[in-house]
Protein backbone atom coordinates (compact mmCIF):
# COMPACT_ATOMS: atom_id res chain seq x y z
CA UNK A 1 0.00 0.00 0.00
CA UNK A 2 3.41 2.21 -0.43
CA UNK A 3 0.86 4.54 -3.00
CA UNK A 4 -1.27 5.04 -0.57
CA UNK A 5 1.33 7.26 0.95
CA UNK A 6 2.72 8.79 -2.55
CA UNK A 7 -1.04 10.19 -3.03
CA UNK A 8 -1.05 11.68 0.16
CA UNK A 9 2.16 13.50 -0.05
CA UNK A 10 1.02 14.59 -3.50
CA UNK A 11 -1.98 16.11 -2.15
CA UNK A 12 0.11 17.73 0.98
CA UNK A 13 2.95 19.24 -1.35
CA UNK A 14 0.17 20.24 -3.48
CA UNK A 15 -1.95 21.88 -0.73
CA UNK A 16 0.34 22.95 1.66
CA UNK A 17 3.70 24.08 -0.71
CA UNK A 18 5.96 22.36 1.18
CA UNK A 19 8.78 20.39 -0.30
CA UNK A 20 8.37 16.77 -0.89
CA UNK A 21 11.21 15.69 1.41
CA UNK A 22 9.72 17.01 4.44
CA UNK A 23 6.49 15.36 3.75
CA UNK A 24 7.65 11.95 6.25
CA UNK A 25 5.54 9.59 7.83
CA UNK A 26 6.67 11.37 10.85
CA UNK A 27 6.14 14.86 9.96
CA UNK A 28 3.72 16.25 12.12
CA UNK A 29 0.53 18.68 9.86
CA UNK A 30 0.80 21.57 12.52
CA UNK A 31 4.48 22.14 13.65
CA UNK A 32 6.73 20.77 10.93
CA UNK A 33 4.10 21.40 7.65
CA UNK A 34 3.25 24.60 9.05
CA UNK A 35 -0.73 23.80 8.44
CA UNK A 36 -3.35 25.87 10.10
CA UNK A 37 -6.85 24.71 10.89
CA UNK A 38 -8.17 25.65 7.85
CA UNK A 39 -5.18 23.80 5.77
CA UNK A 40 -6.26 21.04 8.07
CA UNK A 41 -9.73 20.61 7.13
CA UNK A 42 -9.12 21.53 3.05
CA UNK A 43 -6.72 18.56 3.52
CA UNK A 44 -8.85 16.37 4.65
CA UNK A 45 -11.67 17.21 1.85
CA UNK A 46 -8.91 15.98 -0.68
CA UNK A 47 -7.51 13.16 0.74
CA UNK A 48 -11.63 12.11 1.26
CA UNK A 49 -12.27 13.10 -2.91
CA UNK A 50 -8.95 11.16 -3.52
CA UNK A 51 -9.88 8.11 -1.93
CA UNK A 52 -13.39 8.08 -1.98
CA UNK A 53 -13.45 7.93 2.21
CA UNK A 54 -15.34 9.74 4.93
CA UNK A 55 -12.84 10.87 7.70
CA UNK A 56 -15.23 10.82 10.61
CA UNK A 57 -14.67 14.33 12.89
CA UNK A 58 -13.16 11.85 15.60
CA UNK A 59 -11.18 10.17 13.68
CA UNK A 60 -9.72 13.41 11.94
CA UNK A 61 -8.98 14.54 15.14
CA UNK A 62 -6.65 12.00 16.04
CA UNK A 63 -4.49 12.68 12.65
CA UNK A 64 -1.23 14.48 13.79
CA UNK A 65 1.22 12.89 11.63
CA UNK A 66 1.65 11.91 8.00
CA UNK A 67 1.59 8.54 9.21
CA UNK A 68 -1.40 8.73 11.37
CA UNK A 69 -3.04 9.53 7.47
CA UNK A 70 -2.01 6.91 5.55
CA UNK A 71 -2.96 4.53 8.20
CA UNK A 72 -6.20 5.89 8.71
CA UNK A 73 -6.68 5.75 5.12
CA UNK A 74 -5.02 2.45 4.68
CA UNK A 75 -7.41 0.92 7.26
CA UNK A 76 -10.80 2.54 5.88
CA UNK A 77 -9.62 1.27 2.35
CA UNK A 78 -9.40 -2.53 3.86
CA UNK A 79 -12.83 -2.10 5.56
CA UNK B 1 -36.95 37.23 -22.62
CA UNK B 2 -33.71 35.48 -22.06
CA UNK B 3 -31.10 34.58 -19.26
CA UNK B 4 -28.22 36.47 -20.13
CA UNK B 5 -26.70 39.08 -18.08
CA UNK B 6 -24.07 40.24 -21.15
CA UNK B 7 -22.91 43.84 -20.38
CA UNK B 8 -24.04 43.23 -16.58
CA UNK B 9 -21.51 43.32 -13.47
CA UNK B 10 -21.64 41.60 -10.49
CA UNK B 11 -19.81 41.60 -7.08
CA UNK B 12 -19.12 38.10 -5.62
CA UNK B 13 -18.16 37.64 -2.24
CA UNK B 14 -16.93 35.12 -0.23
CA UNK B 15 -15.31 32.42 -2.58
CA UNK B 16 -12.69 30.54 -0.53
CA UNK B 17 -12.03 28.10 -2.69
CA UNK B 18 -13.26 25.71 -5.37
CA UNK B 19 -15.64 23.77 -3.50
CA UNK B 20 -17.96 27.68 -2.40
CA UNK B 21 -20.86 27.86 -3.38
CA UNK B 22 -19.98 31.52 -4.17
CA UNK B 23 -17.89 30.09 -6.70
CA UNK B 24 -20.73 27.76 -7.93
CA UNK B 25 -22.74 31.27 -8.13
CA UNK B 26 -19.41 33.11 -10.07
CA UNK B 27 -19.58 30.31 -12.63
CA UNK B 28 -23.15 29.86 -13.53
CA UNK B 29 -23.07 34.06 -13.65
CA UNK B 30 -19.85 34.14 -16.03
CA UNK B 31 -21.50 31.63 -18.23
CA UNK B 32 -24.35 33.86 -18.67
CA UNK B 33 -21.73 36.67 -19.83
CA UNK B 34 -21.69 38.52 -16.47
CA UNK B 35 -18.76 40.82 -15.93
CA UNK B 36 -17.46 40.03 -12.10
CA UNK B 37 -15.66 41.32 -9.36
CA UNK B 38 -14.74 39.12 -6.23
CA UNK B 39 -13.91 40.43 -2.65
CA UNK B 40 -11.78 37.77 0.00
CA UNK B 41 -10.78 38.23 3.54
CA UNK B 42 -7.84 36.54 4.02
CA UNK B 43 -4.96 35.87 1.88
CA UNK B 44 -4.96 32.50 1.07
CA UNK B 45 -8.52 32.82 -0.09
CA UNK B 46 -6.99 35.64 -2.83
CA UNK B 47 -4.27 32.41 -3.63
CA UNK B 48 -6.83 30.26 -4.88
CA UNK B 49 -9.27 32.93 -6.01
CA UNK B 50 -6.16 34.13 -8.54
CA UNK B 51 -6.19 30.32 -9.89
CA UNK B 52 -9.70 29.61 -10.16
CA UNK B 53 -10.18 32.94 -12.40
CA UNK B 54 -8.51 31.17 -14.59
CA UNK B 55 -10.80 29.14 -15.71
CA UNK B 56 -13.86 31.66 -16.18
CA UNK B 57 -14.62 33.61 -19.44
CA UNK B 58 -14.19 36.88 -18.33
CA UNK B 59 -10.69 37.38 -18.03
CA UNK B 60 -9.07 39.45 -15.58
CA UNK B 61 -11.68 40.22 -13.29
CA UNK B 62 -11.12 42.87 -10.56
CA UNK B 63 -10.08 41.10 -7.03
CA UNK B 64 -10.54 43.08 -4.08
CA UNK B 65 -9.78 42.66 -0.70
CA UNK B 66 -12.71 43.21 1.83
CA UNK B 67 -12.92 42.00 5.38
CA UNK B 68 -16.79 42.66 6.57
CA UNK B 69 -16.30 43.47 10.19
CA UNK B 70 -14.93 46.67 9.01
CA UNK B 71 -17.19 50.02 7.90
CA UNK B 72 -14.10 51.74 6.68
CA UNK B 73 -13.21 48.46 4.39
CA UNK B 74 -16.45 47.91 2.85
CA UNK B 75 -16.62 51.63 2.25
CA UNK B 76 -13.15 51.49 0.44
CA UNK B 77 -13.68 48.99 -1.28
CA UNK B 78 -16.82 49.69 -2.78
CA UNK B 79 -15.78 53.07 -3.72
CA UNK B 80 -13.05 51.15 -5.24
CA UNK B 81 -15.67 49.28 -7.27
CA UNK B 82 -17.13 52.88 -8.20
CA UNK B 83 -14.26 54.13 -9.87
CA UNK B 84 -12.89 51.08 -11.73
CA UNK B 85 -16.21 49.92 -12.72
CA UNK B 86 -19.10 52.39 -11.96
CA UNK B 87 -22.74 50.50 -12.01
CA UNK B 88 -22.99 47.18 -10.60
CA UNK B 89 -26.00 45.01 -11.18
CA UNK B 90 -25.92 42.61 -8.26
CA UNK B 91 -24.24 41.32 -5.22
CA UNK B 92 -23.80 37.44 -4.13
CA UNK B 93 -23.08 37.73 -0.37
CA UNK B 94 -21.45 34.61 0.44
CA UNK B 95 -19.99 35.11 3.89
CA UNK B 96 -20.42 33.68 7.53
CA UNK B 97 -18.47 32.93 10.05
CA UNK B 98 -18.40 31.29 13.73
CA UNK B 99 -16.34 29.33 16.28
CA UNK B 100 -15.75 25.78 15.61
CA UNK B 101 -15.96 25.12 18.57
CA UNK B 102 -19.52 26.55 19.33
CA UNK B 103 -20.92 24.38 16.31
CA UNK B 104 -20.90 21.80 18.50
CA UNK B 105 -22.60 20.38 21.75
CA UNK B 106 -25.73 23.13 23.25
CA UNK B 107 -26.73 26.72 21.49
CA UNK B 108 -27.44 27.14 25.61
CA UNK B 109 -23.29 26.98 25.96
CA UNK B 110 -22.87 29.72 23.35
CA UNK B 111 -20.62 32.37 24.46
CA UNK B 112 -21.61 36.00 24.20
CA UNK B 113 -18.28 36.46 22.20
CA UNK B 114 -19.04 33.78 20.19
CA UNK B 115 -22.42 34.81 19.51
CA UNK B 116 -21.82 38.61 18.70
CA UNK B 117 -18.96 37.31 16.39
CA UNK B 118 -21.52 34.94 14.01
CA UNK B 119 -24.21 38.14 14.14
CA UNK B 120 -21.65 40.62 12.76
CA UNK B 121 -20.11 38.65 10.01
CA UNK B 122 -23.15 35.98 9.19
CA UNK B 123 -25.63 38.81 9.52
CA UNK B 124 -24.83 42.26 10.06
CA UNK B 125 -22.47 42.13 7.13
CA UNK B 126 -25.08 41.82 4.89
CA UNK B 127 -27.31 45.04 5.59
CA UNK B 128 -23.41 46.95 5.93
CA UNK B 129 -22.44 45.94 2.14
CA UNK B 130 -26.22 46.57 1.10
CA UNK B 131 -25.86 49.96 2.00
CA UNK B 132 -22.40 50.34 0.38
CA UNK B 133 -23.65 48.95 -2.36
CA UNK B 134 -26.95 50.96 -2.90
CA UNK B 135 -25.33 53.59 -4.80
CA UNK B 136 -23.54 51.81 -7.09
CA UNK B 137 -27.05 49.74 -8.23
CA UNK B 138 -28.34 52.87 -10.61
CA UNK B 139 -29.97 50.96 -12.76
CA UNK B 140 -31.67 48.55 -10.31
CA UNK B 141 -29.83 45.65 -8.73
CA UNK B 142 -30.41 42.16 -7.22
CA UNK B 143 -28.68 41.12 -3.95
CA UNK B 144 -28.38 37.67 -2.89
CA UNK B 145 -26.98 35.74 0.48
CA UNK B 146 -26.76 32.12 1.46
CA UNK B 147 -29.23 30.50 4.49
CA UNK B 148 -29.77 27.21 5.83
CA UNK B 149 -32.67 25.71 7.33
CA UNK B 150 -30.80 25.85 10.57
CA UNK B 151 -32.28 29.25 10.31
CA UNK B 152 -35.58 28.12 10.47
CA UNK B 153 -35.31 24.75 12.42
CA UNK B 154 -33.54 23.09 14.81
CA UNK B 155 -30.45 21.51 13.07
CA UNK B 156 -28.08 19.40 15.40
CA UNK B 157 -24.40 21.53 16.02
CA UNK B 158 -26.06 24.40 14.30
CA UNK B 159 -26.38 26.53 17.19
CA UNK B 160 -25.11 29.73 16.80
CA UNK B 161 -24.65 29.92 13.33
CA UNK B 162 -28.50 28.89 12.88
CA UNK B 163 -29.78 31.42 14.79
CA UNK B 164 -27.32 34.12 12.74
CA UNK B 165 -29.71 32.90 9.62
CA UNK B 166 -32.55 33.86 11.35
CA UNK B 167 -31.47 37.19 11.96
CA UNK B 168 -29.74 37.08 8.24
CA UNK B 169 -33.40 36.17 7.13
CA UNK B 170 -35.06 38.77 8.53
CA UNK B 171 -32.30 41.39 7.35
CA UNK B 172 -33.28 39.87 3.71
CA UNK B 173 -37.32 41.04 4.29
CA UNK B 174 -36.32 44.79 6.05
CA UNK B 175 -33.77 45.59 3.41
CA UNK B 176 -36.28 44.23 0.58
CA UNK B 177 -37.94 46.89 1.92
CA UNK B 178 -36.04 49.59 2.22
CA UNK B 179 -34.34 49.40 -1.25
CA UNK B 180 -37.27 47.91 -3.19
CA UNK B 181 -37.97 51.56 -3.76
CA UNK B 182 -34.65 52.16 -5.72
CA UNK B 183 -35.50 49.08 -7.33
CA UNK B 184 -33.07 46.98 -5.79
CA UNK B 185 -34.18 43.24 -4.82
CA UNK B 186 -32.50 41.36 -1.95
CA UNK B 187 -33.31 37.35 -2.10
CA UNK B 188 -31.89 34.70 0.15
CA UNK B 189 -31.27 31.18 -1.46
CA UNK B 190 -31.52 28.49 1.49
CA UNK B 191 -29.07 26.22 -0.08
CA UNK B 192 -28.74 22.15 1.48
CA UNK B 193 -25.81 20.81 2.85
CA UNK B 194 -23.02 21.30 0.43
CA UNK B 195 -19.39 19.95 1.26
CA UNK B 196 -18.00 23.29 1.60
CA UNK B 197 -14.84 23.92 4.08
CA UNK B 198 -17.25 26.03 6.17
CA UNK B 199 -19.90 23.17 6.53
CA UNK B 200 -16.90 21.08 7.33
CA UNK B 201 -16.26 23.33 10.34
CA UNK B 202 -20.04 21.51 11.66
CA UNK B 203 -19.75 18.45 13.64
CA UNK B 204 -21.03 15.53 12.57
CA UNK B 205 -21.43 17.58 8.71
CA UNK B 206 -21.15 13.92 6.67
CA UNK B 207 -24.31 13.05 8.67
CA UNK B 208 -26.51 15.46 7.05
CA UNK B 209 -25.28 14.57 3.69
CA UNK B 210 -26.23 11.20 4.17
CA UNK B 211 -29.84 12.23 5.90
CA UNK B 212 -30.41 14.48 2.73
CA UNK B 213 -29.38 11.35 0.06
CA UNK B 214 -31.85 8.97 1.80
CA UNK B 215 -34.72 11.45 2.94
CA UNK B 216 -35.21 14.64 0.52
CA UNK B 217 -37.88 14.37 -2.33
CA UNK B 218 -35.45 14.25 -4.84
CA UNK B 219 -32.84 12.01 -3.32
CA UNK B 220 -29.81 13.27 -3.90
CA UNK B 221 -27.71 16.04 -2.32
CA UNK B 222 -27.50 19.96 -3.55
CA UNK B 223 -24.59 21.13 -5.84
CA UNK B 224 -22.51 23.86 -6.23
CA UNK B 225 -24.69 24.56 -9.87
CA UNK B 226 -27.99 23.97 -8.58
CA UNK B 227 -27.77 27.17 -6.43
CA UNK B 228 -25.25 29.15 -8.51
CA UNK B 229 -27.88 28.57 -11.10
CA UNK B 230 -30.76 29.70 -8.72
CA UNK B 231 -28.86 32.74 -7.94
CA UNK B 232 -28.40 33.51 -11.42
CA UNK B 233 -32.26 33.07 -12.39
CA UNK B 234 -32.41 35.57 -9.34
CA UNK B 235 -29.76 38.32 -10.70
CA UNK B 236 -31.47 38.35 -13.92
CA UNK B 237 -34.89 39.91 -15.28
CA UNK B 238 -36.54 36.80 -15.11
CA UNK B 239 -36.90 36.96 -10.95
CA UNK B 240 -37.86 40.83 -11.48
CA UNK B 241 -41.06 40.26 -9.14
CA UNK B 242 -39.12 38.90 -6.49
CA UNK B 243 -37.79 40.24 -3.53
CA UNK B 244 -37.66 39.59 0.26
CA UNK B 245 -38.01 35.55 -0.30
CA UNK B 246 -36.01 32.55 0.51
CA UNK B 247 -35.97 29.88 -1.90
CA UNK B 248 -34.93 26.69 -1.00
CA UNK B 249 -32.19 24.86 -3.36
CA UNK B 250 -32.15 21.67 -1.39
CA UNK B 251 -33.51 18.84 -3.39
CA UNK B 252 -37.04 19.48 -1.19
CA UNK B 253 -35.43 18.56 2.55
CA UNK B 254 -37.09 21.68 4.13
CA UNK B 255 -41.03 19.91 3.09
CA UNK B 256 -40.19 16.83 4.67
CA UNK B 257 -41.22 15.84 8.64
CA UNK B 258 -40.68 12.48 9.91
Amino acid sequence: MSNVLERVTKIIVDRLDVEESKVTPEATFKDDLGADSLDVVELVMELEDEFDLQFSDEDSEKIVTVGDAVSYIESQLND
Amino acid sequence: MVLSLEGKTFVVMGVANKRSIGWGIARSLDKAGARLIFTYNQDRMLKNLEKLVEELNGKDPLILQCNVESDEEIENCFQEIKEKVGVIHGLAHCIAFAKTEELEGEFVNTSRDGFLLAQNISAYSLAAVARAARPLMTEGGSIVTLTYLGGERVVKNYNVMGVAKASLEASVRYLANDLGKDNIRVNSISAGPIRTLSAKGIRDFNASLNAIEERAPLRRTTTQEEVGDTALFLMSDLSRGITGENIHVDSGFHIISI
